[in-house]
């Protein structure tokens, strides 16, 4: 235990990460040795390259796209607190916690995971996915499987089966109402270790 | 009700009486074979395990044959012997056919039982199903009983494990949800393993120290016989759980978990089985710890050897499938036969079968369901239900059935009792334990009201049935007791259990699943948080499940599924897949609704492809649906159409095919003016839309190939004249065209690029066709062709009136492919056809439409026309110039004079074709007219143009070459 207070010391400000994130303390130590691992020389903060040497990474499809979403734009870092918040998106719902009225959202909620799965798509950050932006996040998931016509019309019917407001692109309401049936807080949810 | 329960009573009565009458004099081989070894010890061989494994045990096998009375033989020599000497007129031939006709008249009385039970729908939503068949089995046994003074049927052990058993849990594997059952697999395991075992040893225990309190029981029954007691009673039963779940529609987690239990929990059961067998048979006083860890490594080797077995198997039917294109009839049979080998596979090494056919369904499904073609898929699908239905209903009636029959149990309350106690207080204990150490795991924590339905679904059903028949009198004194409180443990389970679990799931307010197909969005988005979570996984450094998760899918797609998946099936992608599945599923939705597809909202599919253009369509269903208007699918409508003219239908279609763009897009601009502006944007989605209907029907070309000729042919013989008059219609209907075709022309070039693609729709029809039913068209075509020529030159074929000309023209124009979606034969099929139809006739109705129209329009699709066929083409326009149809003659090619010339034409088209798969292409090949072709035009002028617009339907115009890549 004297070696876990000692690593949470280290770490600036770690009462607000834990109450912002819901983290405990062993996990954020967990991923705080995850951190420094993945900050190989030791700076202090991550730039996209250091994720880019995680080799499974590099197989995922929208691997790129999760790693943008680590750095606010224009920003080629990210220190441990964006780290920490960041994957506090997949942490599972506790149902035990007691639901204060006045509570800010927590940033595990079900909306804010889906607000991180569309900002995947919506790359522009105009707040809707084009058909250009599925377009190219489809052509990611399937890969030399299918043609582009195929890709195409998927797009197409994506966007038509979700499209309320007839604009031709899917925004982030839209987004959420075609997911209301899926269980966010099951398939959006990843087991941290304690 | 009476009457209906009077039938059953007297099909079983004499079922069971005509049954007797054979016992003492020819038994049939099957029979003697089996009761052979009965005779040596009448009563106990009959339970050995060793019949376990006896195929030859007939269905309703008197349960007493060798002691059948006397007295009977009298009565079955008087009907054997009816006749004197000599020939006799009418024979009885029971004993020939005894054995089959007992186990159809079964089925028949368990399928006739099912319709009852369906009549009254307030009455089956309140009671399960399973809760009446087995009152109708008390019934009907409480009949025979009475009816022949002895129980001749039972649930055979034999005939459970070895026939209904598997039926069940082979249906319950091959459509096992994969993902879901690995997403619970932990859970399962655990609830399977640990639950088990926790059942059997409690309950044996605590049972043997009921005993031991002089509760229950007498001075014989040892230890070991409560712990076998305690092992087969404990087992969760696959078969009643599926029946009672089945009506609940609690959610998938809930069902997942439970159902998987009792399937992966064979294992255990057998093993405890077994081992406690051979300590019974030794003696507890024989057994040394070293049998334990016998124990113990022979359930490592019964569950991992089921499982590898399962697995074997999947892979080999996996493997064989790949290889089945040119047998498809048989591909059904392939399933059945390795899911159904893998099971006796692993009983013949007297693994867990159950897991090993489990596994083999789960392992398969993926790669089986990808390689064989819809129709199999169909049959698959259809015959597992029919016959885990049926042997669900036979497994519920012979447990009634069997319960009546007194000679085989005894009763003891107190063991009755205790052991009911026992089970539902071990289960409710087991399972809250184990949960609350899964909840340390799990990222969903399995809720109080989870486990009360967990512990509450805990059903025991035929399974310990069986085993408790198996155990052996002479080594289990207490056998009789365990079979009565066996029976009264599944009946209060199934019974009591089951009709109140539906009330507890309402009340207790438990998740229900929902009946819902995953829309396409559900579909991405869940395939792309799939992929998050695993890259989420990777980055924060833990190697979870969705990290192994992808790690397996990267090796199925790497080796897995390039060893067992078709190249053509290969390259198509889950989502795909599951895109062309929603597509499919609303245009069968719309057939189902009244199927207005072929109507004017036909003519607005293309446009479904840009949905840009129709913003407040969510889907194809909604759209056909607002659009949609009273036209519906049906053969007569379509053969009164004026249209078809057959002869040259192979040839202009060529040609339409290539060209058909034009006139398409001309209609879309038409139908959708706000969007003309888009205009590329749109082709381009029409484009794609064609391919997904080309792609869909990839699966059914098979199908097709046969209905599409017949159809052809019909409409050949009516359409025929028809069309001929037509072209005074058509001039109506350009009217409506005439404004858009200035928009269309500009369009024209941008939609030849997309020419290769449409061949390539049209080549996979024909090359379904071709490779299936080559020997049956040549014979077909000369029929029909005569036939049409009869109608053609008959007046009796009436013109169509002018609104059914314009309503069908454009259906002609896509006849040929038309046909099958109206066809009969195909209703529930039809769907896909449909939707090939749909881009067939909206390309034909365009062409169609187009000649008609004024000089003007003409020109641009003649232009794209030219392109394909050269020669072709020419004489097209000399049709268009002519104003009327007079050219269409020249289609035709070499049969310019008369009729019969023309459809000979086709039929060598169609022949060529057979040979080579990708044949339909040939035809557009095929030489153009010559010249004397033009004056044969003149002649038949107005048929000719119309016929060659709508026949040619399944060939391409594309090159053959670029048509076999796509279709693989």
């Amino acid at each position: 235990m004297g070696s876990t207070n000692s690593t949470l010391l280290k770490i600036p400000n770690v009462e607000v990460l834990m109450q912002e994130t819901g983290f405990s303390p062993a996990h954020i130590i967990r991923l705080h040795d995850r951190f420094k691992a993945l900050d190989k020389e030791g700076r202090g903060h991550l730039c996209p390259q250091d994720f880019g040497a995680i080799k499974e990474l590099a197989m995922n499809p929208i691997g790129d796209r999760i790693i943008g979403a680590f750095f606010s734009p224009g920003k080629e870092m990210v220190d441990f607190h964006t780290f920490v918040k960041i994957l506090a998106h997949f942490r599972p719902v506790d149902k035990d916690r007691p639901k204060e009225p006045n509570s800010p959202e927590l940033i595990n909620s079900r909306s804010n995971k889906l607000k991180f799965a569309f900002q995947l798509y919506d790359q522009d950050k105009d707040g809707k996915i084009s058909r250009d932006e599925l377009l190219k996040v489809l052509r990611a998931m399937l890969g030399m499987q299918v043609t582009e016509e195929q890709l195409e019309s998927i797009a197409d019917r994506t966007i038509q089966e979700a499209d309320l407001d007839r604009d031709d692109a899917i925004s982030f309401e839209e987004f959420r109402k075609s997911l209301e049936k899926v269980n966010i807080d099951h398939k959006m949810s990843i087991r941290f270790l304690r | 009700m009476r009457g209906l329960s009077l039938l059953l009573f007297i099909t079983v009565a004499s079922d069971a009486t005509t049954d007797l009458y054979v016992t003492g004099a020819s038994l049939p081989p099957e029979l003697e074979v089996s009761a052979a070894p009965a005779v040596t010890s009448p009563v106990a061989s009959r339970y050995i395990p060793e019949e376990y494994g006896h195929p030859g045990i007939a269905l309703a096998r008197s349960a007493e044959e060798p002691a059948a009375p006397s007295t009977e033989d009298g009565e079955s020599s008087s009907h054997h012997h009816h006749g004197g000497g000599g020939y006799k007129i009418v024979q009885w031939e029971w004993s020939y056919v005894q054995t089959p006709y007992i186990i159809a008249s079964w089925l028949l009385v368990a399928s006739v039982a099912k319709i009852l039970f369906h009549f009254s729908q307030r009455f089956t939503t309140a009671v399960p199903e399973s809760c009446m068949l087995i009152l109708l089995g008390l019934v009907l046994g409480a009949v025979v009983l009475i009816a022949s003074k002895k129980q001749p049927y039972q649930l055979d052990p034999g005939l459970f494990f070895l026939f209904l058993l598997p039926t069940i849990v082979g249906d319950a594997g091959y459509f096992m949800p994969a993902r879901l059952f690995f997403d619970n697999l932990g859970a399962i395991l655990m609830y399977a393993v640990v639950g088990t075992l926790w059942n059997a040893f409690c309950t044996g225990f605590c049972l043997y120290g009921v005993k031991m309190a002089g509760a229950i029981g007498e001075l014989l029954w040892g230890l070991m016989d409560f712990l076998l007691f305690g092992a087969l009673i404990s087992a969760v039963d696959p078969v009643a759980v599926l029946a009672v779940f089945e009506e609940v529609h609690v959610n998938e987690t809930l069902f997942i978990i439970v159902f998987g239990e009792s399937l992966l929990n064979d294992a255990v059961t057998v093993v405890l089985y077994e081992v406690y067998i051979s300590f019974v048979e030794v003696g507890p006083g024989n057994v040394y710890t070293a049998d334990y860890f016998k124990g113990i490594a022979s359930f490592l080797i019964v569950s991992i050897g089921g499982t590898l077995v399962g697995l074997i198997f999947a892979v080999i039917l996996a493997f064989v499938t790949r290889f089945t294109k040119k047998v498809r009839i048989i591909e059904p049979l392939f399933v059945f036969l390795l899911v159904y080998l893998a099971y006796l596979t692993a009983e013949l090494f007297s693994l867990s079968a159950i897991l090993s056919m489990t596994f083999c369904g789960i392992g398969c499904n993926k790669y089986v369901e990808a390689n064989i073609s819809q129709k199999s898929r169909t049959t698959v699908k259809y015959t597992m239900k029919t016959l885990a239905s049926i042997a669900e209903t036979i497994i519920f009636i012979f447990l009634g059935i069997s319960a009546v029959d007194k000679s085989k149990w005894a009763w003891d309350t107190g063991l009755v009792v205790s052991t009911l106690i026992f089970i539902l207080v071990f289960r409710a204990v087991g399972v809250a334990g184990q949960t609350w150490f899964l909840n340390w795991f799990r990222l969903v924590p399995l809720e109080k009201i989870d486990q009360v339905m967990m512990s509450y679904g805990g059903l025991r059903g035929a399974v310990a049935f069986a085993l408790v028949v198996l155990l052996d009198k002479e080594q289990v004194k207490a056998k009789d007791y365990f079979v009565a409180t066996t029976i009264v443990v599944v009946f209060f389970t199934v019974m009591f259990q089951g009709l109140t679990i539906k009330p507890l799931v309402k009340w207790l307010k438990v998740p229900r699943s929902t009946n819902r197909k995953p829309t396409i969005n559900e579909e991405i988005h869940e395939h792309a948080f799939d992929h998050i979570l695993t890259a989420v996984e990777d980055i924060a450094g833990l190697n979870g499940y969705h990290h192994w998760r992808d790690k397996w899918e990267q090796f199925d797609k790497n080796y897995l599924s390039k060893l067992l998946l078709r190249k053509s099936v290969y390259h198509k992608s889950e989502l795909w897949e599951a895109y062309q599945k929603i597509n499919i599923r609303d245009a069968i939705s719309v057939i189902d609704q009244g199927g207005n597809v072929l109507t004017s909202a036909r003519l607005s599919l293309p446009s479904m492809a840009s949905r840009t253009s129709f913003p407040e369509v969510t889907n194809v269903t909604n759209y056909l649906r607002e659009n949609g208007s009273g036209v519906c699918l049906d053969l007569q409508v379509i053969d009164t159409v004026p249209g078809a003219k057959i002869e040259e239908e192979l040839e202009t279609h060529h040609v339409l095919a290539g060209n058909l763009y034009k006139p398409r897009r001309r209609y879309q601009s038409h139908y959708s003016r706000h969007f003309m502006t888009v205009g590329e944007k749109e082709r381009q989605d029409r484009e794609v839309f064609q391919r997904n209907m080309h792609n869909r029907l990839e699966s059914f070309k098979s199908t097709r190939y046969k209905r599409h000729k017949k159809d052809r042919s019909q409409k050949k013989r009516k359409g025929s004249d028809a069309k001929e008059q037509d072209t005074s219609d058509k001039p109506r209907r350009n009217v409506s065209w005439q404004d858009k075709d200035p928009v269309v022309v500009p369009m024209a070039p941008e939609e030849d690029k997309h020419d290769p693609s449409e061949p390539d729709k049209y080549d996979d029809v024909g090359i379904t066709f071709v490779a299936r039913k080559a020997p049956e068209t040549p014979k077909e075509r000369p029929k029909s062709v005569s036939a049409a020529l009869d109608v053609c030159q008959s007046p009796v074929a009436a013109p169509p009136s002018p609104t059914c000309g314009e309503k069908n023209l454009p259906w002609k124009s896509g006849m040929g492919s038309l046909p099958p979606c109206v066809s009969v034969e195909a209703t529930k099929i039809i769907p896909i056809d449909l939707q090939q139809a749909w881009n067939q006739s909206i390309s034909s109705l365009e062409s169609l439409a187009s000649p008609p129209a004024p000089p003007e329009p003409q020109h641009p699709r003649v232009s794209t026309l030219s392109r394909l066929g050269g020669p072709v083409r020419t004489p097209t326009k000399g049709k268009s110039g002519g104003g009327v149809c007079a050219a269409s003659g020249s289609d035709t090619g070499s049969g310019q004079f008369r009729f019969p010339t023309g459809k000979e034409e086709e039929e060598e088209g169609t022949l060529s074709q057979q040979p080579q798969e990708m044949q339909p292409l040939m035809s557009s090949l095929r030489p153009p007219p010559p010249p004397a072709t033009q004056s044969a035009r003149k002649r038949r002028n107005p048929c000719v143009y119309l016929r060659s617009l709508v026949t040619v339907p399944p060939s391409g115009g594309g090159d053959p070459q670029s048509r076999r890549p796509t279709q693989l």
